[in-house]
Formats: structure tokens, sequence, C-alpha cells
């Protein structure tokens, strides 16, 4: 404890949040600041690993064995995502296992956007290029969040992303060069996935509930309308490339705001699906939960052999 | 059965230090090594990893840095910059 007492601390959080200094783990911070990191770290760590799901769903049948390995690849780096960002939690004093316990019993929430169904190949090459676009988005930002351990984990996973999106774009340009059929599938992919990606942005600025407290806390950096601006802005011209028809009417270049103008997305299906009514949503987390039971065995088995030998080890 | 805690460092190449990336939960530090591996290092950005279970370190305090870095705060003849060197000489 300082001679100042706790206020010295909170001079001091100010102070680091003003002069756009970095938060660390043992620095006094408001309960606010510590409950809004804890709520948005580990539902960001919760997407992570629920986001291996609709992925994973399609590795046994990749059409080729490069593809395979690199679909492999790209989920083992979501369960990485979601280790490091648990472990960024943790340091905000939260145990993993009641985080995890949240996600479980449906308490906390995961990005509505994986429980949309991946019905062919195609969506494969969707979710990189689209999903993992919206997310890189949004994450790029949060490399410079003014809580060091979550802006670090940014760091590794922004790095890691990018190879994701590329991959994801790779699969629907072969397709748009394939067969008609092939390319009508990458269309169809497109139609899907496009507003659900513009929904990963959150609400409109005009209905975001935690935004403005996030941004004075330097927790977040641009606001959801400005990173869904610049997510059509990037996207567009990639889709001219495939030669694919981005699904809204209302899309137009304004030439002299040098930015898209596009429709507003359905905002009634985002909650809906937030509030557990998506496709997906039941089985998601069903398999999650089945997931972690039937790996309790292994848990135990670990444990139960490194306690014996801490045993023959104290007795040697 | 809590799993302890576990803060990972990694040698990027020879002739740096161990540097802090992160934690892991895992019940032994031999599996603590294999994690670590597997979460940190999957693109070969380490030679070496130190695994330290975390309840071992001993961490100055946020709330006493004042008065615990104090000593150094008015030594600013440590910094070669306090010296006035004359014109002309070189090499010092």
């Amino acid at each position: 404890m300082s001679h100042l007492g706790y206020a010295a601390g909170m001079d001091s959080f100010q102070a680091t949040i003003d002069a756009d200094g970095r938060i660390e783990p043992r620095d006094a911070m408001p309960d606010g600041y510590r409950k809004t990191l804890i709520r948005q770290i580990a539902q960001h760590a919760h997407s992570e690993i629920i986001g291996m799901q609709p992925e994973g769903n399609w590795i046994s049948r990749a059409p080729s064995l490069r593809r395979k390995a690199i679909l492999m690849a790209k989920v083992q780096d979501e369960a990485g995502h979601g280790l490091y960002l648990y472990a960024a939690a943790e340091t905000l004093g939260v145990d993993r296992a009641d985080v995890l316990d949240l996600l479980h019993s449906g308490k906390q929430k995961y990005s509505s956007i994986f429980n949309y169904p991946t019905l062919t190949w195609a969506d494969i090459g969707a979710i990189g290029w689209l999903v993992d676009g919206a997310a890189i988005v949004n994450q790029v930002p949060l490399c410079r969040c003014s809580y060091g351990p979550y802006a670090r984990a940014m760091v590794r996973v922004c790095k890691e992303e990018s190879f994701h999106q590329r991959q994801g774009f790779e699969i629907l340009y072969t397709l748009c060069n394939g067969t008609p059929e092939q390319k009508a599938m990458a269309q169809d992919a497109l139609d899907r996935w496009w507003w659900p990606s513009l929904m990963m942005f959150g609400p409109p600025d005009s209905a975001s509930t935690h935004s403005e407290q996030s941004m004075a806390w330097g927790i977040k950096r641009h606001s959801n309308d400005e990173l869904r601006q610049r997510f059509v802005d990037m996207t567009v011209p990639q889709a001219d490339v495939l030669g694919l028809r981005v699904p809204d009417d209302g899309l137009s270049y304004d030439e002299e705001a040098g930015h898209y103008r596009f429709s507003e997305p359905d905002y009634t299906e985002l909650y809906d699906v937030v509030k557990g009514n998506g496709p997906c949503n039941q089985e998601r987390l069903a398999h999650r939960v089945k997931a972690h039971e039937d790996g309790a065995w292994v848990r135990e088995a670990a444990a139960a052999y490194a306690e014996k030998q801490a045993l023959k080890e104290a007795a040697a | 059965m809590i799993e302890p805690l576990w803060e990972i460092f990694v040698r990027s190449r020879r002739g740096l230090s161990h540097t802090h990336v992160g934690s892991l939960h895992a019940p032994d530090a031999t599996m603590a090594l294999r994690n670590a591996r597997d979460v940190y290092t999957r693109r070969q950005e380490g030679v070496s990893i130190w695994v330290v279970r975390a309840s071992d370190i001993t961490a100055s305090s946020p709330d006493e840095k004042d008065e615990f870095f104090d000593p150094a705060g008015d030594k600013v003849y440590r910094h070669p910059t306090f010296y006035q060197v004359p014109e002309g000489v070189e090499h010092l």
C-alpha cells in the first residue's frame, strides 16, 4: 500500500490511461474496468474455441491433403488463440475453470457468427475471407488496448490470423476460377455469410451500450460503425477480384467520400441469434460441453500421474 | 482438481534471453513444457522454453513502486550523459 493509500493508485490509473500507457495485472484499477475486461476477454476466448466447430466440420472432407493440412493448422490456431485469451483473463483474477463454466451454462456469450452452419466447402473459404477478415479489423486496434496482457495476446493473434484470411480467399479464388457449379457455390457462400459478417461489428453506434465507457478506458479505439465501414471498404474490391456479387442492392461507391455506401444489416436477426435462436446455438454449446466432459478423464489421469511423481520425488 | 498455473518463457534464438510470452495450466512441469511448445511455438518462435510455476514467482508490488525504485531516482551520475565532455575530446 502506498503512503497515500488506494487513491494514489487510482490517480496513477487515470494518469496512465491519459498518457496512453498500459495497465498491467497488479496495478490498481477501477472495478468497472476490471469487470469489463474480464467479460470482453472471456467472451473473446469463448469465440475462439467455439469457432473451431464450424471449420472442424470440414476437416475430414477437405478436397485435398494440402487443404486438409491447412485447415487443421487453422483450427489448431483457434485453440491457441483461445488459450492466449483465457490466460490474459486470468491475470485479472478469475480462474479459467470458472470462466469456462460461465460459457457452458450459457451465462457468457461468444460471437454470434459461429451459430451459422457450414453447408459447403465454399463456406470454409467464406469464413476465412469474411469472418477472419472482420475479426482482423476488430482485433488490430485491440493490439493498442490499454490492458497490457490483452494487447500482447492480440499482437500474437493478429500475426497468426493473416494466413487464415489468405487461405480463405485462396479457396474462393480457386472455386471462382473452376466450373460454373463451383463458382455458384462460392456465390452462395458469400450470399449467406455477408450479412452475418457485417453484424460481427456489433449493433450500430446509436444502440451500442458499452462503447462510450470502453472508449474512455482505452479498451476500444474505434466505434462499431467505423470498423464496419473499414471492413466494407476493404472487402468489396476483393469480391470484384473474385468476380462475385456482394448481395446488397444498396451498395455503391461514393467517389467524393472515398467510401462504399451500403445497406444497414437487419439487426433484429443479430439480437435473435444472440438470444439463442440462431440455426446452431444449441448444437455448438452441447458439443462444447460434451468435449469438456469427455476430456475429463485425461485431466484426471494427468493430475493423478503428477501427484504420484511428486510423492516419488519426495520419498527419494 | 485445479491444475497449477505456469509462466512460460521462450528464447527466440541463440544469443537472446528468454522472454515471458504468457501462461498456461498443466498438471506438472513436463506437461507444461509440452503444452507450451504447442501453444507458444507453433511457428518456430523458439529454440528453448522455460516453464516456472506462477506460485513460485515473487514479484515487487506495484503499490510500493515509488519507494521501492526510489534509490535510483537521484543518481543521474550513473549515466554517461551526466558528464560534460570538453570540446575536441574524442573516444571518451
